[in-house]
């Protein structure tokens, strides 16, 4: 293993039945940094995480966390790392600080020490007011953040968050992001998995973007930006029928297809003269194009490009110029 | 930053940890603990003054009944680990735990013993009741001390079978489907009428079920009268069902947990 990796792993494979949910995933994340691992659902995200958490093991392929193997060594493994899964996994009549203090006890603290560490958590995660109630009144929020601290008890130097914000409202999501932002400031490695592209974007110093079971793509934020134009020309169309003759005539050029809203997407560079030639080439009477709108790529444009369908229901595209 | 934190913790650390935690779940789950405590107690009041006068076993039926009681609430009371379990094993939890080395045996001895400790305060309110009604047993502390360890013995059997169930289950609500295998098992034993008044094919199963042997043995140890090789057979049952149920508890979450 490679002294700056966190986590290594290559050839993963997995299979439930007929069904191929990891088909040779491989995967290298640094020391002290923000991963993700962004896909659709059943793209084998938590599948990828419970083998390197050694819930369950691969069918092929070797992966080594924080310098162990997970399957030989994962005894070492379970003591490096905390594993959050999708569902809070917190005794609802517990209140928060009981059930800190009861991870603090497995994570090997003396009772005095879990106690210190418990409201040293709680305050950090702002739950300290609600620490003597019990989770079963806490919010969806809390419940999370709860989670997390739970998962923090015993200091490990390997996160694993799977899906961290998913079904939180944005207030809530946004909170869960400053706190995991935070987590690499001591210096632990975080391995994330979202379906929400803006999140990948927002916390990850690298992403792996998954399909199908494998890895299609893997980089920063803008490298993968880069795998696709810096913006997007979204046309859209009179009528159906201006659509359909446009949409032929551009063929494989086009980025995004959105027939049902009659709109095209095209890579431009973004300068005026580009679009000017772009609308002059594909609308010469200036009749088929209703309107325009330039669009820096997002990771939802590398999504497409990349796995040949949308992501997930999230990627506001920020608007940059609309017209005509 | 990995500190020593989570280094090897000393033997059965967990264990008393998960012991805790399920007592203090145990305590907390209100409607759980009502029913565990007032059903037999409600039983035994129904039996003792709406049955009793019908049925005639030889002594004040308060007297004959109060075993089979103990046992139908030891029973149930064990049974509703199958829930506690399944809960666990459905829920996040249990792969929040493996993920921090704590053994699944460590989570099912946490169960198990707070089952111990539920049913033995139930089984203490039974006989406060028992003794307001007019049971009167006549047992001297020897008699009283075996009694306790073959309800115990009882207990943990029924605990351990009920973990494996929940262990089984594909969901808490399916597990508790196992507190009514349990609620019925005293039935047809001599538990609330002497086998002999039952149909005569019923007698074999009557006779040689687990639940006979523990209420006799209770019910001759309490009462003074001869238990014969009863406490062997209860002892024998609750050692078998002990070890198979532990022994299919260490599959089920070698293969639950892989």
């Amino acid at each position: 293993m490679t002294e700056h990796l966190a986590i290594e792993a290559t050839g993963l494979e997995k299979s439930y039945g007929e069904v191929r949910v990891l088909a040779g995933v491989d995967l290298s994340v640094e020391r002290g940094t923000v991963f993700a691992l962004l896909g659709p659902n059943g793209a084998g995200k938590t599948t990828t995480v419970r083998v390197l958490s050694t819930l369950i093991r691969a069918d092929a392929g070797r992966a080594t966390v924080a310098g162990f193997d997970v399957v030989r060594e994962r005894h070492l493994v379970r003591r490096s790392i905390s594993l959050t899964g999708q569902y809070a996994a917190v005794d609802e009549l517990q209140t928060g600080e009981e059930n800190l203090r009861m991870m603090g006890r497995l994570a090997g603290l003396p009772g005095s020490q879990a106690r210190r560490r418990a409201a040293e958590l709680l305050e950090r995660f702002d739950l300290a007011d609600a620490a003597r109630r019990r989770v079963a009144t806490y919010s969806g929020g809390m419940r999370r953040r709860l989670d997390l601290a739970a998962s923090l008890v015993g200091r490990p130097s390997v996160i694993f968050l799977d899906e961290p914000t998913t079904g939180l409202d944005p207030r809530s999501r946004q909170a869960m992001w400053a706190v995991i932002t935070g987590l690499t400031d001591r210096g632990v490695t975080v391995f994330l998995t979202t379906q929400y592209l803006e999140e990948a974007d927002q916390l990850a110093d690298r992403i792996a973007v998954v399909d199908g079971g494998l890895v299609v793509a893997d980089g920063t934020a803008s490298q993968l930006k880069q795998k696709v134009a810096e913006h997007r020309l979204d046309l859209t169309l009179v009528d159906a029928p201006a659509f359909d003759d446009l949409a032929a005539r551009i063929g494989g050029r086009a980025v995004r297809s959105d027939p049902a809203r009659l709109t095209v997407g095209l890579a431009t560079d973004g300068s005026a003269a580009h679009v000017r030639a772009l609308l002059d080439e594909l609308d010469p009477h200036g009749a088929a194009v209703r309107t325009f709108a330039l669009h820096s790529a997002t990771l939802d444009d590398v999504f497409f490009a990349l796995t040949g369908h949308a992501a997930t229901p999230s990627g506001t595209p920020e608007m940059a110029t609309a017209g005509v | 930053m990995s500190d020593l934190a989570l280094t090897a913790r000393p033997p059965l650390t967990d264990s008393f940890t998960m012991i805790g935690r399920s007592l203090r779940l145990s305590r907390r789950n209100i409607d759980a603990l009502m029913t565990s405590l007032m059903l037999p107690i409600m039983l035994m009041l129904l039996f003792v003054y709406l049955f009793g006068g019908a049925i005639h076993t030889g002594t004040a039926y308060v007297t004959y009944v109060v075993p089979g009681v103990l046992l139908l609430c030891a029973g149930f009371g064990s049974s509703l680990t199958a829930v506690s379990v399944s809960n666990d094993m459905t829920g996040g939890i249990i792969d929040r735990f493996r993920s921090m080395d704590v053994g699944g045996a460590a989570v099912l001895a946490g169960h198990v013993a707070a089952s111990a400790v539920r049913n033995a305060a139930s089984t203490l309110l039974v006989f406060g009741v028992a003794f307001l009604i007019g049971f009167r047993p006549h047992a001297g502390p020897l008699d009283w001390l075996a009694a306790a360890a073959v309800l115990l013995a009882f207990i943990l059997a029924i605990s351990w079978l009920s973990a494996a169930v929940g262990l089984l289950a594909k969901s808490p609500d399916a597990a508790g489907g196992f507190t009514f295998f349990v609620m019925f098992l005293p039935y047809p034993s001599s538990a609330f009428v002497p086998i002999d008044t039952m149909p005569t094919w019923l007698h074999g199963f009557a006779r040689h079920q687990p639940a006979t042997p523990v209420i006799e043995t209770i019910r001759g140890l309490l009462l003074g009268t001869p238990v014969g090789n009863s406490p062997w057979l209860a002892l024998a049952w609750c050692g078998g069902i002990l070890a198979a149920s532990v022994a299919l508890s260490g599959v089920l979450l070698r293969r639950r947990t892989g």
